[in-house]
């Protein structure tokens, strides 16, 4: 059985790498994807949309469809990951608490346990107590990736990034914040509920807008019937279109990067992990 | 002189990617793949397309090797059975 595995693989391998000699060559200027497409797109996206960034245009207006229903699998994901891994928060045995004055560590079981106390500290049962340097150096750090997340979100139009990109680096923020702290201090401050309901409103976003100018009496996804609400001429409607939708998909994929984290990191339980 | 480059940096790739399927613990081997996605980046980065460079940076060699390290914290060194 492991040498027919290897032969298929070697088989199916060698007939790609034979195959790959038909593509055209890389920046070949005759393959029939520059012939038709890349022109008009590098030529009539500054004058269509008013937006240099070629790549922005075609991701968030020519191609919308495309970006929209990345934007719904991504939405899918988070949710298939919550319906797989969440269990209740009651299926805790047990939970280790620091009695702060003794420094003492105690195990509880069941449910009696020690309510919002100032000597009694929670600590994770699988992982050591967070080191004071990191936790100060990513608490210097998260608000200066943040930043730079909403500088990737509003210059996508100018330069490479936009929305997908700078939702990461929002949710790698958050992502840090939880590992560097605890996980418990996370999700305090940006709940799981917080993160399924941006998810979907990202989603609704995007969508809503690409709705809102059918109902306006153009096509689905064709921003310059925005123009009469933003109060702007055709071309820049859709310029602005693209920043709405880009702010949607930068939430939806923001909450679904922290969602996933919260429940991969604690096996589904939301209360101790990495 | 990009094709030198070029070159370098896919053979690194082919390097890394045969390492993280050959190394025995599973950290290191997800270490690996943050390592593959950083380089698959800089290709990218050489070849012009900044955009998807971005993409491979931030979701590959950033989010996708913590989704893999917090995957793996919940596994153990050795199977019960």
């Amino acid at each position: 059985m492991k040498i027919l595995g290897k032969i298929t693989i070697l088989l199916c391998g060698s007939l790609l790498l034979f195959f790959t000699s038909d593509f055209p060559d890389f920046g070949d200027a005759n393959s029939p994807a520059s012939l038709h497409l890349s022109p008009y797109f590098i030529e009539h996206t500054l004058e269509d949309t008013a937006v240099p960034n070629v790549v922005t245009s075609v991701l968030a207006d020519y191609r919308g469809y495309d970006t929209m229903f990345e934007t719904t699998v991504i939405l899918t994901a988070g949710l298939a990951c919550f319906l797989l891994l969440r269990i209740p928060k009651r299926a805790v045995k047990n939970r280790y608490y620091l009695h702060e004055p003794t420094g003492v560590t105690l195990r509880f079981e069941g449910d009696k346990y020690p309510q919002e106390s100032d000597v009694f500290k929670r600590i994770d049962s699988s992982w050591v107590p967070y080191d004071i340097i990191i936790n100060f150096t990513c608490r210097l750090l998260i608000h200066f990736i943040q930043i730079f997340a909403l500088y990737v979100v509003a210059h996508g139009h100018h330069s490479p990034g936009g929305g997908f990109q700078g939702g990461v680096v929002l949710g790698a923020s958050v992502i840090l914040f939880a590992i560097s702290g605890n996980l418990r201090a996370a999700i305090k401050r940006f709940g799981e509920k917080t993160a399924a309901l941006f998810s979907a409103t990202g989603v609704f976003i995007y969508a809503g807008t690409a709705a809102l100018c059918m109902v306006l009496g153009e096509n689905f996804i064709d921003y310059a019937a925005l123009a009469p609400i933003l109060g702007s001429d055709r071309i820049m409607a859709r310029s602005h279109g693209i920043f709405i939708v880009e702010i949607g998909v930068a939430v939806a994929v923001m909450a679904v990067m922290i969602w996933i984290y919260y429940n991969l990191s604690s096996a589904g339980k939301q209360d101790e992990g990495l | 002189m990009i094709i030198p480059i070029d070159l370098i940096i896919l053979v690194l790739i082919i390097v890394s990617a045969i390492a993280a399927i050959t190394v025995p613990d599973l950290l290191s081997s997800a270490v690996i793949l943050g390592a593959y996605s950083f380089l698959l980046c800089l290709l990218w980065t050489v070849m012009g397309a900044v955009d998807v460079a971005f993409t491979e940076a931030t979701v590959g060699a950033g989010v996708s090797t913590v989704f893999c390290v917090a995957a793996i914290f919940h596994t153990s060194r050795r199977t019960k059975d």
